[in-house]
């Protein structure tokens, strides 16, 4: 950024936002551009084959265990459907469900 | 591992049709995650953010989260640095979202990878990545076009959203009224079983989660996504035996990619089904 008192403000402000697109799009192709220069070997490989269901845990933990018994439960009952029927909408709609059905019993 | 060569592995396909079955696939969770574009339409209208400005951010920046933080540091007095360094602080777990698909997206063009790689969300990379695990465990050929359909699909929804709740809503319910919040809990979910996880994933599973659960309650932000995956991958390395490829010569023997494909024999994909079944929450 240069001189920033030089901007107007709505150029300042869509220079920052330029700013922030870039910092995320470097975040979203830093990835590719690593896995393109190394050859992992045995130890990333077993690194890199966790991560994904490690990501998709860690988003769901904080929700899913540490904001009550109605999502714990609502959880469980959306990990279920999945499993049993393996369809993504109708997972997501069970889970949406129960939690509004669980909400006001459980707390 | 196999010793074959990288380039006799060849280019993965990215039809039209791969993008549209992406696209479809994604449209249920585009739907929730458009009620929080209204939301930030809303809320970037009262924290003073011009229709353009606000419209920019979604369609350039495209990050939900970062995007409803930056809000919060929004101001007269505009703190540039830090509104840049806290989105790329955010976005950081999106090195090893785009990492985990390094495999297949090395079979494709830069120009395709790098490009798709603009419009990958958490959403539309756990949709990927569940689907090329299945395309793999089938011996199918991944389509490449379903990253960027998925992500397109996002896109479309998020900037569209944003202009509606900027012009339009004049006040929104909280989503969690309606049960909304918990959608893209139950979305993750769902995808994590798609995985279907084996014995070996638990103990990278149990530290991930401990991890991601420890930061959340001390860390702001999203800290814990990138905590709870650098655990699980920790004590996935520190732990047993690399997994065998699985027999289907899909993945490059040097790759670590087979990531997704290993972890889930038999699996339906919760993307394949999607498409079939694209219809949005009849409650959204």
């Amino acid at each position: 950024m240069m001189d920033a008192a030089a901007l107007s403000p709505l150029a300042l402000s869509l220079a920052t936002i330029c700013g922030m697109a870039v910092a995320t799009y470097a975040s979203r192709a830093a990835g590719l551009m690593l896995m393109s220069r190394i050859s992992p070997g045995p130890r990333l490989t077993r690194f890199m084959q966790a991560i994904p269901a490690a990501i998709l845990a860690s988003i769901v933990a904080p929700s899913a265990l540490a904001s009550g018994s109605a999502e714990a439960m609502a959880t469980l009952v959306t990990a279920l459907t999945a499993w049993r029927f393996g369809n993504l909408p109708l997972a997501m709609c069970a889970g949406v469900a129960a939690v509004l059905a669980l909400r006001p019993l459980l707390g | 591992m196999q010793t074959t060569p990288l380039p006799s592995f060849g280019r993965l396909p990215f039809t039209l049709s791969g993008l549209r079955a992406g696209f479809r696939a994604c449209i249920p969770v585009s739907v929730g995650v458009a009620v929080y574009g209204v939301l930030f339409g809303l809320l970037a209208r009262q924290k003073g953010l011009s229709f353009l400005e606000a419209e920019s951010m979604s369609l350039f920046v495209f990050a939900g989260a970062s995007q409803l933080i930056a809000l919060d540091l929004w101001g007269p007095e505009l703190p540039v640095f830090s509104l840049i360094a806290t989105t790329f602080i955010v976005n950081l777990r999106h090195v090893l979202m785009g990492a985990a698909l390094a495999p297949q997206l090395l079979r494709l063009s830069a120009g395709k990878a790098f490009g798709s790689l603009f419009f990958m969300t958490d959403e539309s990379w756990a949709l990927t990545l569940t689907r090329w695990a299945e395309d793999r465990r089938r011996g199918a050929l991944c389509d490449g076009g379903f990253l960027l359909g998925a992500g397109l699909a996002v896109y479309t929804f998020w900037g569209a959203s944003t202009a509606l709740g900027h012009v339009l809503v004049r006040g929104l319910d909280d989503p969690a009224r309606y049960g909304l919040d918990f959608a893209f809990t139950a979305v993750f979910t769902a995808l994590l079983v798609g995985l279907r996880p084996r014995r070996a994933d638990v103990l990278p599973l149990a530290a991930a989660t401990c991890a991601a659960l420890l930061a959340a309650r001390f860390c702001p932000g999203k800290w814990y996504i990138l905590a709870g995956a650098l655990a699980g991958g920790l004590a996935a390395a520190s732990t047993g035996p690399a997994k065998a490829n699985p027999p289907d010569g899909t993945s490059p023997g040097t790759s670590p990619g087979t990531a997704a494909g290993t972890a889930a024999p038999g699996a339906t994909a919760p993307g394949a089904t999607a498409a079939d079944n694209a219809q949005p929450k009849a409650d959204a």
